[in-house]
């Protein structure tokens, strides 16, 4: 036992020393997946606030000759400030951003309304600015749509059905709301924690088992009196002890980064308080020494620290997979999905996310069946080690 | 005491060792002298209980080293063919991380490392990392590391390769104080020059097998050439048809 305590000691010891070990672990997972989540949901949430109806602010130039439009267009939340300006005064008011809209409505539109011939309105604008881009989208479909009115009352004056110019009428019906679509970002939770945690331990399993052959230490390591086994679990163990760091800093600044993010003004509800990241590390934490063990036996089997790198990239997607078909199927947590690694751990982050709690014998079962897996894969590794292959 | 008895070993279809026996005794330093690929290496790891012989048996101080592999190791400190160190810990903590597998305290593991740090001559560097040595400065850290413990029999693996000459002396001035207090020495090369002049002990190996084993004077009679290098050749010639 001591021996594996003096094998840790010094694999972590020189990999926190190793430039390459420290950035993955500590930079790579833990900073560039939480950042990318965040911004992603604040993105969300910023679409999310678009979709409220803010008060639109219109300066119209002689309200008074379009009464019922005005009447109209201040029931669907647009502000209305009357302004008494020339054409070019109102250019000018636009192009300086005094006024984002003016609406002016020409002399005649009252006496062409009323001889049925198109009447127009004049709307000033600033197409360079995106924002009075959407606002103006949003004034003039209000002001067509008191026109179509229009039309359809004349067309039923006429005793003609006002349907025969609306031959197609498409309705969408978006069934997806706040929080779900919230969700839809956060699911990506579950691959950025397991890719930051793999990461973590990745360097450090490829150094204490190709890089160790590779650099002619390990020779005269198997010449100190103890168990292979020992050395095994120590650099597994190290391993180990790097993928829970990067774990535990991937939801910390997940965490804070959320935190600057307002997502109540969006109607999306996440708690991410220290208590939940807790017991996400919980949760996700038994998955460590499979993931350690199996990333070790991958290095264990090539001849080198590049054949290793390139081996161990392709298999830290496996974890994800279970994710990814889960997504597919549409799978939902059950007694038999927490048997499955990785897709155990995905259910529980999610459902901490939402503030749910699974029953005690899932969590149970996910954390039995990860450890034991996890012990089954190392002792398989500590085999591996007995073979004389190993020295290549 | 470093013993082989009739060790045999192969990989595959390879035959690297057939047949080799010797004896290195204490307090001599004996040379495995044998071209590249006659068996020097293997049989070094048979010794160092790396590798399990197939057949045959080596013994360190007496201990089978297939019976009781550890015991064979406290016993024996091991140089291996590439000195094997790790380049993000200093010189110092190489030593002393060996020393801790070893399972000696910490104040014997430090008084240990300052006292070999001293005999090697090695203060300018030792608490550098060893990244960015100098081969002699490598093999004086590997050296030392596997001096740790202090055991009674040496084993080196072609430790002159890459040494200039001026810390080929030294090794030999290192290797000639170990024989003096009482060690038993056991390198290997395929230097001819290196063995006649380092080692008091000779076996030729090749092919796997041992051609000769005693002192070079010994070799240069049975062979009757008048230097060493003649015998070797004559030897080695012999064996593998060379010449």
């Amino acid at each position: 036992m001591r021996a594996i305590w003096t094998v840790f000691r010094k694999e972590f010891l020189e990999n926190l020393r190793d430039r390459r070990t420290l950035t993955t672990a500590l930079l790579l997972g833990p900073v560039f997946g939480p950042l990318m989540l965040s911004g992603l949901l604040q993105f969300v949430a910023q679409r999310e606030q678009e979709r409220l109806d803010k008060p639109l602010p219109v300066a119209v130039v002689h309200a008074e000759r379009a009464p019922n439009l005005l009447t109209y267009l201040k029931g669907y939340g647009v502000e209305v400030t009357e302004v008494k300006l020339s054409d070019e005064a109102a250019q000018n008011a636009v192009e300086s951003r005094q006024h984002r809209l003016v609406l002016v409505i020409p002399e005649d539109f009252g006496s062409r309304l009323a001889e049925q011939s198109p009447a127009p309105v004049y709307l000033y604008y600033d197409a360079a600015s995106l924002d009075d881009a959407r606002s103006l989208r949003r004034l003039s479909s209000l002001v067509s749509k008191y026109g179509q009115t229009i039309a359809q009352l004349r067309l039923a004056a006429r005793g003609v059905d006002p349907g025969v110019i609306a031959p197609i009428v498409v309705q969408g019906i978006d069934v997806s709301t706040p929080r779900s679509r919230a969700e839809t970002v956060l699911g990506m939770l579950s691959y950025i924690v397991m890719f930051a945690m793999l990461l973590g331990g990745m360097y450090l399993a490829i150094d204490a088992t190709a890089g160790e052959r590779e650099r002619g230490s390990l020779e005269p390591l198997l010449t100190t009196p103890i168990a292979r086994a020992h050395i095994v679990y120590g650099k597994i163990l190290a391993s180990c002890a790097f993928m829970l760091i990067s774990l535990v800093l991937t939801l910390s600044t997940t965490a804070l980064a959320l935190s600057y993010i307002k997502l109540d003004g969006a109607g999306i509800a996440v708690d991410f308080s220290p208590s939940v990241v807790l017991h996400m590390i919980a949760t996700t934490a038994p998955f460590i020494p499979l993931g350690a063990g199996l990333m070790t036996l991958i290095a264990s089997f090539t001849r080198s620290y590049r054949e290793a790198q390139s081996w161990l990239g392709i298999a830290m997607l496996v974890p994800t997979l279970p994710l990814a078909i889960a997504s597919v199927l549409g799978l939902k947590p059950s007694l038999a999905t927490m048997a499955i690694p990785s897709l155990s751990q995905h259910f529980q982050l999610m459902a901490a996310l939402r503030g749910e709690t699974l029953p005690l014998s899932w969590m149970l079962l996910s954390a039995g069946v990860c450890l034991l897996a996890g012990f089954f894969i190392c002792w398989i590794v500590s085999r591996l080690y007995q073979r004389e292959a190993i020295l290549g | 005491m470093i013993e082989a008895r009739q060790l045999r070993k192969s990989f595959g279809a390879v035959e690297a060792v057939r047949d080799v026996s010797f004896a290195a005794p204490n307090g001599r330093i004996t040379g495995l002298l044998g071209p590249n690929g006659a068996g020097k290496s293997t049989t070094l790891r048979m010794l160092s209980t790396i590798l399990a012989p197939q057949s045959g048996a080596a013994l360190i101080d007496g201990i089978d080293t297939r019976t009781d592999p550890l015991a064979a190791r406290r016993a024996l400190g091991v140089l291996t063919h590439q000195s094997g160190l790790y380049p993000n810990l200093t010189a110092r903590e190489n030593i002393l991380y060996f020393a801790e597998l070893h399972g000696m305290p910490r104040p014997e593991r430090l008084r240990r490392a300052d006292e070999l740090i001293e005999q090697l001559d090695m203060r300018e560097f030792a608490t550098r990392r060893v990244k960015g040595f100098s081969q002699g400065q490598r093999i004086k850290t590997a050296l030392a590391r596997a001096l740790v413990h202090g055991p009674k029999n040496i084993m080196l693996d072609e430790p002159t390769n890459g040494l200039d000459v001026m810390a080929v002396r030294n090794l030999r001035a290192l290797l000639n104080r170990l024989r003096d207090s009482g060690h038993c020495v056991l390198f290997s090369s395929h230097v001819m020059q290196e063995i006649a002049w380092l080692c008091e002990e000779v076996v030729v190996i090749a092919g796997g097998r041992v051609l000769a084993a005693g002192t070079p004077d010994a070799i240069r009679e049975r062979t009757g050439a008048a230097h060493l290098e003649d015998a070797f050749v004559s030897l080695i010639g012999d064996a593998e048809g060379m010449l």
